[in-house]
């Protein structure tokens, strides 16, 4: 396969291993072309969607692996399938709409048309026009379905592989971090929409933000200003054996119930401001283990959150060196009563694009990108915790950073 | 009232509806957050939804409040809470129309457009979409009952924290 001169650009690590990142993976483009091929098209299992937004046979999502257009379905016999949006011709998408039921994707090109599994099942004028043109005779449709990628579920969570060797989702995810997916999807969930937000930066720095406890009482005032932040609130960092994934906790106060709950939003009188709408709050005990916030990231792009009583994917896309998406997908359970769904949609005004713990993240890394953007042989320091990867029982850590970095030094040759 | 009687609705009427939204866009746009809330009434909804969710009976808003107080704590946050580049809007608000009535209230559309100005001096294009409102008259002034932003713009650049 010609790389195109992608493998030109070999970055030189500094010394000091994963605690440091050169500016310049965030921002040279053959770094960029690199991490679509040995990251995304590599062996990764990248989040497409959640089972509930695909209920019927016929159903079908578009989404992207990297900055890969695919397309999921759930084809005729009930199966999960994904292929590229890429018509096996001469190269056009398929699929436009974002989301739909189809027995067929017809290409508007030339109208080549596949089945819910992307296999070629009609190409007009095959045979000619009067015995004239057409497809040459040794011309089988069966060699010209649309690139499939290997499909594995877990808990309703639909995850997707370029990889034909990469082992089998659960290892990938390791059983830690299958705990805590099975933990949020422990019940069938009922799709409650999407935000989509763009930011001008690389994909990586906001995986970083992600994955950086450090930030969260410092960047994101919400809590304090409001006089809502309990200090006495224990939490960690949990990682999975290669350290790509991570989950940060937070346990709410141990007396915890709704009443307490109540009193803690009502005892504000030490803040300067107090919220007039103290209902934003109010929210319901769900998970028996007492914590009430969970951000789970899975290498390389995908968040799960649990926020109080907010429930969301978010699927990170990158979009160029500089430029990467994220598409929130906000759920609850099929079971949620009505008052459920209405605490879970005031609560969601704490995330977001316009959240008011989360609308920061979506500034700080173009801050970063702005900042680096003359010193590519320089890099951040990330020493917060420590130099290890590890699991640690405190948030003042970049641990779990470490940990992502270790990983796509393995994966990029670097 | 009728639709047919919404269609021939005042003048008066029609002007002091038009204002309202003016007058609104103009709060916003002049960073007179403070009076923000003051054009709702007491008991009113306030939403930002991507055209995709709206057309899709999906719940999720990028801002959802359901009472007053719940805008003011919008604002107390965007004042004292929240950190994010200053900017500034300008609202290109059009079409305002009556198109219903509800009880004692008008089913208001109308398009809008608004611009962010940010810090390096670039003005883009930052969500356009359209409002489908219920305004009301309280001891004879408009005030919003309902005011839900329906976004084509189905990415929003960086955050939202300026309402719209």
């Amino acid at each position: 396969m010609t790389k195109l001169g992608v493998d030109t650009m070999q970055i030189t690590w500094p010394a000091e291993g994963f605690t440091r990142v050169p500016y310049e993976v965030y921002m040279d483009p053959s770094v960029y072309e690199q991490e679509q091929l040995k990251i995304y098209r590599g062996p990764t299992w990248n989040y497409l969607a959640l089972d509930a937004e695909l209920p019927q046979n016929g159903d079908y999502k578009t989404t992207f692996v990297g900055d890969t257009p695919v397309v999921v379905t759930r084809d005729s016999d009930g199966e999960i399938r994904a292929f590229v949006n890429q018509c096996a011709h001469r190269g056009a998408t398929v699929c436009m709409d974002s989301c739909g039921n189809t027995k067929t994707f017809t290409c508007v090109y030339h109208a080549w048309a596949y089945d819910g599994k992307g296999d070629l099942k009609g190409v007009p004028f095959r045979n000619g026009v009067e015995g004239k043109g057409g497809m040459p005779d040794d011309f089988d449709p069966a060699k010209h379905s649309l690139q499939k990628l290997r499909i594995e579920t877990f808990c309703g969570v639909i995850f997707g592989s370029f990889d034909p060797h990469v082992g089998p989702l659960q290892e990938y995810l390791g059983e830690k971090m299958c705990g805590y997916i099975q933990r949020v999807f422990n019940r069938p969930v009922r799709v409650l929409g999407y935000n989509r937000q763009s930011m001008n930066n690389n994909w990586k720095i906001y995986f970083e933000n992600v994955k950086d406890s450090y930030h969260a009482s410092i960047l994101h005032t919400f809590f304090t200003t409001f006089g809502l932040n309990r200090l006495s609130q224990r939490g960690g960092i949990e990682m999975d054996d290669t350290g790509m994934h991570h989950v940060s906790y937070t346990y709410g106060s141990s007396d915890e119930n709704e009443d307490a709950y109540k009193q803690a939003n009502l005892r504000s009188f030490n803040s300067k401001y107090k919220l007039e709408d103290q209902s934003m709050l109010q929210g319901r005990k769900e998970f028996a283990d007492g914590i009430t916030l969970a951000i789970q990231s899975i290498f390389p792009g995908m968040v799960l959150q649990q926020i109080h009583n907010t429930l969301a994917v978010r699927q990170l896309l990158p979009k160029g060196p500089g430029h990467c998406e994220l598409h929130w997908t906000y759920f609850g359970y099929a079971d949620d009563d009505n008052n459920m769904t209405t605490i879970r949609m005031k609560q969601s005004n704490l995330v977001g694009p316009a959240g008011f713990v989360s609308l920061e993240d979506g500034g700080v890394g173009e801050l970063v990108q702005r900042g680096i953007v003359r010193d590519k042989e320089k890099s951040s320091f990330v020493e917060m915790g420590g130099i290890t990867v590890q699991s640690q029982e405190f948030r003042a850590t970049e641990t779990s950073i470490r940990g992502f970095w270790k990983r796509y030094r393995e994966l990029m040759g670097y | 009232m009728s639709v047919q009687n919404v269609k021939s609705a005042s003048i008066e009427l029609k002007a002091a509806i038009e204002e309202l939204f003016h007058s609104y866009a103009d709060c916003i746009d002049n960073d007179e957050l403070e009076q923000w809330p003051e054009f709702f009434t007491e008991e009113c909804i306030y939403k930002i939804i991507a055209r995709e969710n709206y057309a899709r009976n999906l719940l999720v808003c990028v801002i959802y409040c359901d009472s007053k107080g719940m805008l003011k704590d919008r604002i107390t946050a965007h004042r004292h809470a929240n950190i994010y580049e200053a900017h500034t809007y300008k609202h290109l608000v059009s079409g305002v129309r009556i198109v219903g009535q509800e009880g004692d209230a008008y089913l208001v559309r109308a398009n809008y457009a608004v611009f962010q100005t940010r810090q390096d001096g670039i003005t883009e294009v930052y969500n356009v979409g359209k409002y489908v409102d219920k305004v009301v008259f309280v001891d004879g002034e408009a005030k919003f009952k309902e005011k839900i932003a329906v976004y084509d713009t189905s990415m929003i650049p960086t955050l939202l924290v300026t309402p719209i």
